[in-house]
């Protein structure tokens, strides 16, 4: 699910709790989780930090590592409040913090560089400590229960944001843990995903040629790092990254004008490795809006809808209708055709030749190199 | 003359009740095993076992046994073996033979599986939704560049980058076999089915007759140590060049044509006088090392107005340390042929017993590749006894972009393995010259039979995706995951990059 108020007005995250809900059968209980962006105008520019610990030496030994690499202005437990049907909670911090500068200038890295390679060390590093997200002025809210559950023990009603994004979780593969609910975020970024990825196997091998190690082997990794290597790294733009992730098919591509049907066929031939099959709907979250794609053919459900300034995309109109009982206008995107939603006066988080240059942007992954080598130490 | 101590390996059994005494038989066999007298009279040390007389026998009167001569155990000492020594007591010759390896190495592809889908990725069914086969050979970029279009879009920013690449409707192709060891009436029908089917066919080393000229879309020029044929022209006239360096069922040494099937056809097309013997030399000339690969590399990109240029070798020991220089040196694919293809002729000794199976090699190349992060600069072609449409799905999950079939096309126009190709005598027309025999083959049904079997392994193919819960070739090509090994020890499964069932 994911909501977007492209005026900018900010929306209670009582609304999204209320959209994952009427949902709760599309997950078992298992692990649910939303993010939300523009929830902390008064910090709009620190990194926000949403941490898990399992105990206190994890807490004591990542917060170590926090004050070593940042400035931490505030430090606070995660207000929540008792809920029931949510148990074993690990201990849930905040921080809101600002890189310290001479590293940054002695590292000759972006401050966002700097921040992932913090996130992967502190995950590898440190037993029991998770960070949940890394963004700024957003955060997820994420843990194993329904999300109704984990919407109200969180008191996500208190806080308001432009873009929210939910996830009900039903997991198959690999256990309900918290830290493994969606969202799967890093930055601003997060993503949620329902459905599985049968080509999982050439899409990792594709993206470990470039440096990336998909090491919890989920298929929702796996898409956020191909968006990074689409976006950061290789500079297309939001659409053609989603074309290349969900492309055409062939007998489309025939039919389309010589330009487009070159540059498709281009995008088909080189990313061919990277493409997402299977059944898919995900939705991608940032600050400055979100965009949702479905696979290639539609095997999973999306509907979305606009009213007035909010676009909503979800797996069922039921969670649209929840929120706007009258929309403008409801459809079923097209299978590959992302939808994608701008807040007004914000710059998109992408580049290609229309928007910035490849340091001023922030988005996931930026240094996974880096990660790699911090996770063979840890071995 | 002293006598042979080789027995008959057949008997041709005439169950002269039900023969017509027609002399059909006679005139079918390719090697002269009948004589006819009121009724055929068997020579049983002739029969290659090919079968030809027994299919066209109207009496169905003919059959073909092993000839079951009890010999003393002995596991150390095979029957062949014994043979093969007596034959070269006799002879003091290289033992020669054709077709592809027959012993019994591992066959690693019959110990992998593929995986298929339940539940929460589900299955799709390729009768009722697209399927998708099409396959560029050939170099790609890294990364594709964009610019605005000016009305809102975007447009490629440059070349398409698939410039040097062939476009093919399904990711199998016919391999390389010559002109002059095949009869021109297969090649005949090999270009028409590539054309039909969206593929290409292989000149091999033996030039390009022209009759194939109005199918040089579909046909991928071979550059051979020996230059058979090669002009400017000839180059032009493909849709993609390949430089030969090696085959699966003969590494390391060069092509042999028997002067007998060089007739005025075969010699003007490889430009050779009639009736000499085509012998090419083992290594090319002009190639000693990976530098001069390069400069043979861009004088044919150069002759040709940069065309897909390829290079085939042969599966060996390096073969990734190999395959890796041949992408550095500007190859747009490398052709990966195991040791168990086949060939018109071969010494039996190199044939049996030098080369690696093509499912290590083709492992080992992709992964090396994807190391070095030049997986994309090529594409690779797997060959070397694909089998069945399975064996093909199986190379694919192992990182071939295509796959090429040389044996089971000969199949699909009659062959029956009987490995007597270097006679030049071949009953059903394939592996000859001669008219009386080629003329057995009409290209018009050659043709239909390749298409049809093009036609079948790609419907399996797209059977075997829907399986897979993935409607597009791409997202099989590489995905070891999605295979598993039964049976194979730890030490191959890590070198294919296969788990083991179970896991
Ligand atoms: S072809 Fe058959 S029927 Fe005719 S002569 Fe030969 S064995 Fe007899
Ligand atoms: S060689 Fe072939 S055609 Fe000749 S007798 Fe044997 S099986 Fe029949
Ligand atoms: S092509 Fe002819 S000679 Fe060669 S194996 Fe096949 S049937 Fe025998």
């Amino acid at each position: 699910m994911g909501i977007c108020d492209e005026s900018g007005a900010l929306m209670s995250g009582e609304e999204p709790i209320l959209a994952m809900a009427v949902q709760r059968d599309r997950g078992n209980g298992l692990g649910g989780g939303f993010a939300g962006y523009g929830i902390y105008p008064e910090f709009p520019d620190h990194f926000c930090f949403h941490m898990m610990y399992h105990d206190l030496k994890a807490k004591e030994e990542a917060e170590a590592i926090l004050d070593q690499h940042f400035l931490i202005e505030v430090a606070e437990p995660m207000p929540t409040r008792p809920v029931k049907g949510i148990t074993d909670a690990p201990l849930l911090w905040r921080y809101f913090m600002t890189p310290h500068a001479h590293l940054l200038e002695e590292r000759e890295v972006t401050a966002e560089d700097y921040v992932v390679s913090v996130v992967m060390l502190v995950n590898a590093r440190v037993d029991g400590a998770f960070v949940a997200s890394s963004g700024k002025n957003m955060g997820a809210f994420k843990g194993v229960g329904y999300p109704e559950e984990i919407g109200h023990y969180f008191r996500l009603e208190e806080y308001a944001g432009h873009t929210w994004v939910g996830h009900n979780r039903f997991p198959t593969n690999t256990p309900g843990w918290w830290g493994g609910a969606h969202p799967f975020t890093l930055l601003d970024w997060s993503i949620v995903h329902n459905g599985e990825i049968s080509s999982y196997g050439i899409n990792s091998r594709y993206l470990e040629q470039f440096g990336y190690t998909c090491s919890l082997g989920t298929d929702t990794e796996v898409a956020a790092y191909l968006f990074d290597l689409l976006l950061r790294r290789h500079k297309l733009p939001l659409e053609l990254a989603c074309k290349a992730l969900a492309p055409a098919l062939w007998t489309e591509i025939d039919r389309m004008d010589p330009e487009q049907a070159a540059l498709m066929s281009s995008l088909r031939a080189v990313y061919g490795p990277g493409m997402l099959n299977g059944p898919f709907a995900i939705v991608l979250g940032f600050n400055g809006g979100m965009v949702a794609l479905n696979d290639r053919i539609k095997l999973r459900p999306l509907v979305a809808a606009r009213s007035g300034s909010k676009l909503m995309v979800a797996s069922e109109e039921s969670a649209i209708r929840t929120i706007m009982p009258e929309p403008d206008d409801v459809w079923m995107p097209k299978a590959g055709e992302p939808v994608i939603a701008r807040v007004k006066g914000m710059d998109l988080p992408f580049h290609s030749q229309l928007h910035a240059s490849p340091a001023e942007i922030s988005c996931a992954v930026t240094a996974v190199e880096t990660a790699c080598e911090i996770e063979e130490v840890a071995v | 003359m002293q006598q042979t101590f080789v027995q008959p390996e057949f008997r041709v059994k005439i169950d002269y009740d039900k023969c017509h005494k027609c002399g059909r038989c006679v005139q079918q066999c390719g090697w002269g095993v009948y004589d006819f007298n009121e009724r055929p009279i068997p020579h049983d040390e002739k029969c290659r076992a090919c079968h030809r007389c027994v299919t066209y026998c109207p009496a169905h009167c003919i059959t073909i046994e092993k000839n079951t001569l009890a010999f003393r155990d002995n596991d150390n000492w095979s029957t062949d073996a014994r043979k093969a020594v007596w034959k070269q007591a006799e002879t003091g010759g290289v033992l020669l033979t054709s077709m592809g390896n027959p012993r019994p190495y591992e066959r690693i592809f019959d110990k992998l599986v593929l995986d298929a889908c339940q539940v929460t990725n589900p299955s799709i069914d390729p009768l009722r939704e697209p399927m998708e086969l099409r396959t560029y050979l050939g170099r790609k970029s890294d990364s594709v560049a964009v610019e605005p279009n000016g009305t809102g879009g975007f447009k490629l920013a440059g070349s398409t980058g698939l410039e040097r690449n062939v476009k093919l409707d399904t990711p199998i192709i016919f391999a390389p076999m010559s002109y002059g060891s095949v009869s021109l009436n297969v090649h005949r029908s090999l270009a028409m089915a590539a054309e039909r089917c969206g593929i290409l066919m292989n000149t091999g080393e033996g030039g390009l007759h022209e009759d194939l000229y109005p199918y040089q879309d579909n046909v991928i020029v071979q550059v051979a140590s020996g230059r058979f044929g090669v002009s400017p022209e000839y180059l032009q006239r493909g849709a993609a060049i390949e430089i030969k360096i090696g085959q699966g069922a003969k590494p390391g040494i060069g092509g042999h044509l028997p002067g007998e099937k060089i007739d005025r056809e075969v010699s003007s097309t490889r430009m050779i006088p009639q009736g000499s013997d085509a012998i090419s030399p083992a290594p090319h000339h002009d190639i000693y090392s990976i530098e001069d690969l390069r400069q043979l590399i861009y004088a044919l990109k150069e002759a040709s107005g940069y065309k897909t240029v390829g290079v085939k070798i042969a599966a060996v020991h390096n073969v990734a340390a190999i395959a890796s220089g041949i992408v550095r040196a500007g190859a747009d694919y490398i052709y990966l042929d195991g040791f168990k293809g086949g060939t018109g002729a071969a010494p039996q000794v190199i044939r049996d017993h030098i080369g690696i199976p093509i499912e290590i090699a083709l492992a080992a190349v992709d992964q090396r590749l994807r190391d070095e992060g030049i997986r994309n600069q090529t594409s690779i072609i797997a060959a070397g006894s694909i089998r069945s449409s399975a064996d093909a799905a199986k190379a694919i999950a192992l990182g071939a972009d295509v796959v090429a079939i040389g044996t089971a096309t000969l199949l699909a126009l009659g062959c029956h393995l009987c490995q007597s190709c270097h006679t030049g005598k071949c009953s059903w027309g394939i592996t000859t010259q001669k008219p009386e025999l080629t003329r057995r083959i009409d290209p018009e049904w050659g043709a239909e039979r390749l298409t049809n079997l093009i036609h079948a392994w790609s419907h399996e193919l797209q059977e075997i995706l829907g399986a897979l819960g993935v409607n597009a070739v791409e997202s099989l090509r590489g995905s070891r995951e999605r295979l598993r090994s039964v049976g194979l020890d730890e030490q191959t499964c890590r070198i294919l990059g296969v788990k083991p069932a179970g896991l």
